[in-house]
């Protein structure tokens, strides 16, 4: 049972002092200000009189920044789902795997999560190019069968043009998927690794098959796991900043672009606090969706 | 069906034995590795143009070890990496330890901003600290090293120190408060016993912890971008400012020690701690 504060006033002062101090200091306080700066208002080059007006958010769901934040949703939301697809064999994979192969394959799934973000970006960027390493595959690819082409008679193909993988949509959805996928196995394996098992022989036992083994007893019963996975993998792709800047082109622009545009060129700082608290209500709303989704289905069962 | 592969057929729940599933993962794993991989090939490639395979060569690690600059930021890494990792386990520990003993009024709203950090889009952090440091705390300019890395170093620790809290919080659930209590009997003061029985049960969770915001911290980038002057680059910042302009032989030659640099650690944290299922799972953490 915990201890009231009040038995030992000077430990708990002690030890619950300074990282409150810090949090409130170097996080509550930084927000709050950016807070109060959401209903500011410019007033000359560095001025910035908090004036209560709510213009910055009436700008903020003007049809242009609103395209944006669906835009954003959208593409969270599709990051989410290929994560979904391609993590959730991959977790009951290993959930199901012997002890040591499971150690191996949650280092494998874990490694490029250590591994430097920006790094793995780069890594992406040198085979997605023009002049990248799928591109000058496929040239020697097409290479190959023109000569070939003309070896058995035929007229041969013509120069290879490079696809455009780079710099658009398909370029960020493909690096969120890269970047976020351990951030879903993780809560997948979690998930399932509680699951009892003896549910599971029993459905294959009386009759069903894996699949629907799977669609019927593996995923109701895991849900809550997978609902946190979806959480953990779309908080961060919607607030993404990296992976569009570098990967995507002129028109994948997400909210986190925008706001760093308001903040470091545009300096329309209060319009960018404005935008910034507007993604974070968006990410404390798919939190309380989330609890209230898992707190149904306590009640229900 | 031949008698070796029925004696081998795999059981109804052994998914891995499983030639659809273990395809699956061959290609996962070529998702997630093919780029890492071809990445630190062909920093060893003789050729400027990065494509072709030309031959073997240490150039451009030659060429990365000289950069200053880069050097300067990966030092500057490594530096805010250590110093805010071990600020945010003594301040994540305290917070674990005073939110796992005591109860007092307030206590969910502490418990609610402790997870706020980790939470809040990376984007509105990094926001909210460039505007804290420009109108509150504006950092001076020009401090001798590492004092000018200041800004970064409070950043980071404010958004790891919560982890490590987390971590160690999930510790603590297994100890037994009838340890502190004879430790008391026995005539132990408060502090003794926190030294010797609490402290030395949360060890591998400080260990996890401090590796947690190791690599937070080196992992950053979105904070640091808008926290860091022209004279405080960090890696990745470097990296970026790299990247914007072109692909080099050189960033891959400084990648690839990185990421051999994140294998080494990751292969020391495991040995310290046994299996990852250990650490990731919620169980097996009980033994002493």
């Amino acid at each position: 049972m915990e201890q009231s504060w009040k038995q030992a006033k000077a430990v708990f002062a002690g030890a619950l002092g300074p990282p409150l101090f810090w949090l409130v200091l170097f996080f509550l306080v930084p927000l709050a200000i950016v807070w109060a700066y959401s209903f500011g208002q410019n007033v000359g080059l560095t001025e910035i009189s908090f004036t209560g007006t709510f213009e910055n958010y009436a700008r903020s769901i003007e049809p242009l920044y609103l395209k944006i934040f669906a835009k954003s949703a959208w593409v969270a939301a599709i990051t989410t789902f290929f994560c979904i697809v391609l993590g959730f064999p991959v977790a009951l994979a290993i959930t199901f795997a012997p002890a040591r192969a499971k150690t191996w394959l949650l280092l494998l799934i874990m490694l490029p999560f250590w591994t430097n973000l920006l790094i793995r970006t780069y890594a992406l960027i040198a085979v997605l190019r023009t002049e990248g390493y799928i591109n000058q595959s496929l040239g020697w690819l097409w290479n190959q069968g023109s000569g070939l082409a003309t070896l058995v008679g035929l007229q041969p193909l013509g120069a290879f043009t490079p696809l455009e993988l780079l710099h658009n949509n398909f370029a960020v959805i493909l690096g969120l998927v890269y970047v976020h996928l351990p951030f879903m196995v993780l809560p997948l394996y979690s998930a399932l690794d509680r699951l009892d098992r003896s549910l599971l022989e029993a459905s294959l036992d009386l009759g069903a098959g894996h699949l629907r083994t799977l669609a019927l007893i593996v995923v109701p019963l895991s849900l809550p796991g997978i609902l946190s996975g979806v959480l953990i993998t779309f908080i961060p792709a919607l607030g993404a900043y990296l992976t569009p800047d570098l990967l995507g082109g002129p028109d994948s622009q997400m909210i986190a672009n925008v706001i760093e545009r308001q903040f470091k060129r545009a300096n329309d700082w209060p319009f960018g606090a404005a935008m910034s608290f507007m993604l974070m209500y968006l990410t404390f709303i798919a939190i309380a969706a989330q609890g209230l989704l898992s707190r149904k289905r306590e009640v229900r069962s | 069906m031949s008698a070796r592969a029925k004696r081998e057929a795999p059981g109804p729940l052994e998914y891995l034995r499983r030639w659809p599933l273990r395809a699956w993962l061959a290609m996962v794993a070529v998702f997630l590795y093919a780029p890492l991989i071809t990445l630190m090939v062909f920093s060893f490639n003789d050729s400027r143009r990065n494509i072709v395979w030309q031959g073997f060569t240490l150039k451009y690690y030659e060429k990365a070890l000289n950069n200053d600059s880069l050097i300067q930021a990966f030092v500057n890494s490594l530096t805010i990496a250590a110093l805010s990792t071990a600020i945010s386990v003594v301040l994540g520990a305290m917070a674990a330890f005073a939110l796992w003993r005591f109860r007092f009024p307030g206590k969910p709203a502490v418990d609610g901003a402790m997870a706020l950090p980790i939470v809040v889009p990376e984007i509105c952090m990094g926001v909210a600290l460039l505007v804290f440091f420009a109108k509150v705390l504006p950092w001076p300019q020009g401090l001798p090293w590492p004092l000018d890395l200041g800004a970064i170093i409070i950043s980071h620790v404010s958004f790891s120190f919560p982890f490590v809290a987390v971590v160690v919080r999930a510790r603590m659930a297994s100890f037994n408060r009838e340890l502190e209590e004879a430790a008391k009997d026995l005539g132990a003061s408060e502090w003794r016993t926190i030294r010797d029985v609490v402290v030395p049960h949360m060890g591998p969770s400080l260990v996890a912890g401090a590796l947690l915001a190791f690599t937070l911290s080196l992992d950053d980038f979105v904070i640091t971008f808008f926290t860091s002057g022209p004279d405080t680059v960090t890696f990745p910042v470097k990296v970026y400012s790299m990247v914007r302009f072109s692909v080099t032989p050189e960033v891959n030659a400084a990648s690839t020690i990185l990421i051999v640099l994140t294998v080494i650690l990751t292969a020391v944290a495991l040995r310290l701690q046994g299996d990852p299922a250990a650490t990731h799972g919620a169980h097996g953490a009980d033994k002493p």
